[in-house]
């Protein structure tokens, strides 16, 4: 079409409405097929609290059960272990468990309610590897000669302490997560549900 | 021809394009008549694109995208792997051919891309190409990582757990947007189903397209040589460039020599080393995926590997965000910043022949970093040169560098004492 050409008004506005309409139909359309991307009921329901028995579980022993597809780790700390977390305290990026990594009644100093049991999703917060134990400490654990007990993420090298405490300058920004849990029993735990929620 | 012949052809050429379509993209498509070595690896790579697509179709006939464990508590897809590998005739040297097609496809593509450093493809008029491409390497990133998920072994489900977690970094809606991608909380069932889908049907269309543009494109604009000057400029009475020779027959029997020096590397591979020694196919991966325990050593195939020092070279937060979103920055900048090359290259000549000793210097070490990069991503962060020089600041050396390369490019590139370009192609 040429420049001196005369538009006409009115086609030029229906040619608009039309278009706008289409948008408006194809925008619509888009929003079940992204829909259908997101996780479906079923995958939404799943995740049922896991009721685990810890009687079994020595000082020093570590479990792992599945809670939502993720490994949760129960750690039954020794006294040195508990110890190792004094030494840690400078050399973890958050010491205080300041950031919402856990709930309200794990932020203390060992990110549990019983001090000697941890309850920890054993997924690095970096990438979402599972990290590694390395319980033995100095050179033989294979991590550094001044190594103190705890975790080492396979994928990034990420180190945890043996509260689930991330080391400073380390790819992951947080510490491990601390699932809501409770004790039904003195050596039965539920995870996923602490009647509070 | 007969005059049969003709009349259907000229039947045809009525109504579809057929001899113009011949014309013009072979038997008169004038390519400069100095090709090398180096631009065997553009036709290898189609070669390889349609290797994995033939082997893909017949893989999809037996493999089940299915996360549930069997009567033997083993996941469906990854018995149905074995079970193409065991079972089925034929199916073994299927599945290795597109296991080492995939590997092959980035030994070619990284030979392609480099040939485009060597003479300065991707410099004007042809940074359509070059952005083709690089959009073409994407995609095929895209398409090789959401494959290895597949055989869902301990290696395809830990690989897709960290790549998809690299979304989770971007701020505000990287945490839904990684749920997205994932169809669930974690990897699953889910995840698997969508990545059969992508790999078969939305990338492979996708990297159809990006291939049809990036020929095109070629076409329109011509082939650069390894002397870098435009064919083009000094054309015969004909019409046709001096320096060049019809594509069809001259490259098409030049390439056919290629093709055939490919197969005997590519099936000495899928007799006698399907594996790679642990690089095309990680010895991991035959172990089933367990969502709760990560292998001691993860790393991604080896053509990822540069890109995962890159990311794995960030360790300090900036600016209030975490560390793990500028490894993802740093990984994606990565190749984003490959498409940025025809605006940062300021020299006046386009081939490495006429450059001067900065640009040998500055490629041979580029060359140099990107395979150190690529070594040490294969290795444990905590891995350590005759286990006395420690490789993560090696890593973290060589990634400035890579950034360097590109980010300096325009001072010197310019600066660079260059050899005037002859007037038509050498040799």
């Amino acid at each position: 079409m040429s420049v001196d050409q005369k538009m006409d008004g009115g086609r030029r506005q229906l040619l608009l409405a039309t278009s706008a309409a289409g948008g408006v139909a194809a925008v619509a359309v888009a929003v079940p097929f992204v829909g259908s991307l997101t996780p479906s009921e079923r995958a939404k329901a799943a995740g049922a609290p896991v009721e685990v028995d810890i009687s079994k579980l020595q000082p020093g022993q570590m479990m792992t059960v599945e809670w939502r597809g993720k490994p949760v780790w129960i750690i039954n700390r020794s006294k040195e272990m508990l110890d190792s977390l004094k030494k840690t305290d400078e050399l973890v990026s958050d010491p205080k468990s300041d950031k919402p990594q856990q709930p309200e009644y794990a932020k203390n100093e060992t990110r549990s309610i019983k001090p000697e049991i941890l309850v920890a999703v054993g997924i690095c917060t970096h990438l979402g590897c599972s990290p590694s134990d390395k319980f033995k400490t100095g050179a033989e654990s294979g991590v550094s000669a001044d190594w103190a007990g705890g975790f080492l993420c396979p994928c990034h090298g990420s180190t945890f302490d043996l509260a689930g405490r991330v080391y400073k300058n380390k790819p992951a920004p947080d510490n491990l997560e601390v699932p809501p849990h409770k004790y039904l029993a003195d050596t039965k735990i539920l995870i996923g549900d602490d009647g509070k929620a | 021809m007969t005059t049969k012949a003709q009349a259907v052809l000229d039947w045809i050429d009525e109504r579809f394009p057929l001899t113009s379509s011949i014309k013009g993209h072979l038997t008169e498509y004038y390519a400069p008549k100095n090709f090398n070595f180096w631009y065997f690896f553009g036709s290898l790579a189609l070669l390889v694109l349609v290797i994995q697509i033939v082997t893909g179709i017949f893989l999809v006939m037996h493999y089940k995208p299915d996360a549930a464990l069997n009567a033997s508590g083993i996941p469906a897809a990854f018995a149905s792997v074995e079970y193409i590998m065991r079972d089925v005739p034929g199916g073994w040297i299927i599945r290795y051919l597109h296991s080492t097609g995939a590997s092959a496809f980035f030994v070619v593509v990284y030979l392609h891309m480099f040939r485009g450093l060597l003479y300065g493809s991707y410099r004007k008029p042809r940074e359509l190409i070059w952005i083709f491409g690089t959009l073409i390497f994407l995609a095929l990133m895209a398409e090789a990582f959401m494959g290895y998920l597949l055989p869902w072994g301990q290696m395809s489900f830990w690989g897709a757990q960290v790549i998809v977690n690299l979304f989770s970094a971007i701020p505000v809606i990287g945490p839904d947007l990684s749920i997205v991608i994932r169809g669930d909380f974690v990897v699953s069932d889910a995840t698997l189903n969508r990545f059969f889908s992508f790999h078969v049907i939305a990338v492979p269309l996708i990297l159809i397209g990006l291939v049809v543009a990036h020929i095109v494109a070629l076409h329109e604009v011509g082939s650069n040589n390894p002397d870098g000057v435009e064919i083009k400029k000094k054309k015969g009475p004909d019409g046709h460039p001096l320096d060049g020779i019809p594509f069809h027959p001259y490259y098409t029997v030049k390439d056919i020599v290629g093709v055939v020096g490919f197969l005997i590397v590519f099936s000495f591979i899928v007799f006698f080393a399907p594996e790679g020694g642990g690089y095309f196919l990680e010895y991991n991966n035959f172990i089933p995926a367990d969502p709760l325990k990560t292998p001691p050593h993860i790393a991604p195939v080896w053509y990822f590997t540069p890109f995962y020092s890159l990311l794995r070279a960030m360790v300090w937060p900036l600016f209030g965000l975490d560390a793990k979103f500028w490894g993802v920055v740093a990984m994606g900048a990565g190749v984003v910043i490959l498409a940025f090359l025809p605006w940062l290259d300021r020299s006046p000549v386009k081939s490495i022949r006429y450059r001067g000793p900065i640009y040998k210097s500055m490629l041979t070490l580029f060359i140099i970093a990107f395979a150190i990069l690529g070594f040490l991503g294969t290795k444990p962060p905590s891995y350590a040169f005759f286990g006395v020089i420690p490789g993560a600041p090696v890593a973290q050396l060589f990634s400035l560098y890579y950034f360097m390369f590109f980010i300096t490019m325009p001072w010197w590139s310019k600066m660079d004492k260059c050899k005037p370009e002859p007037d038509r192609v050498t040799g």
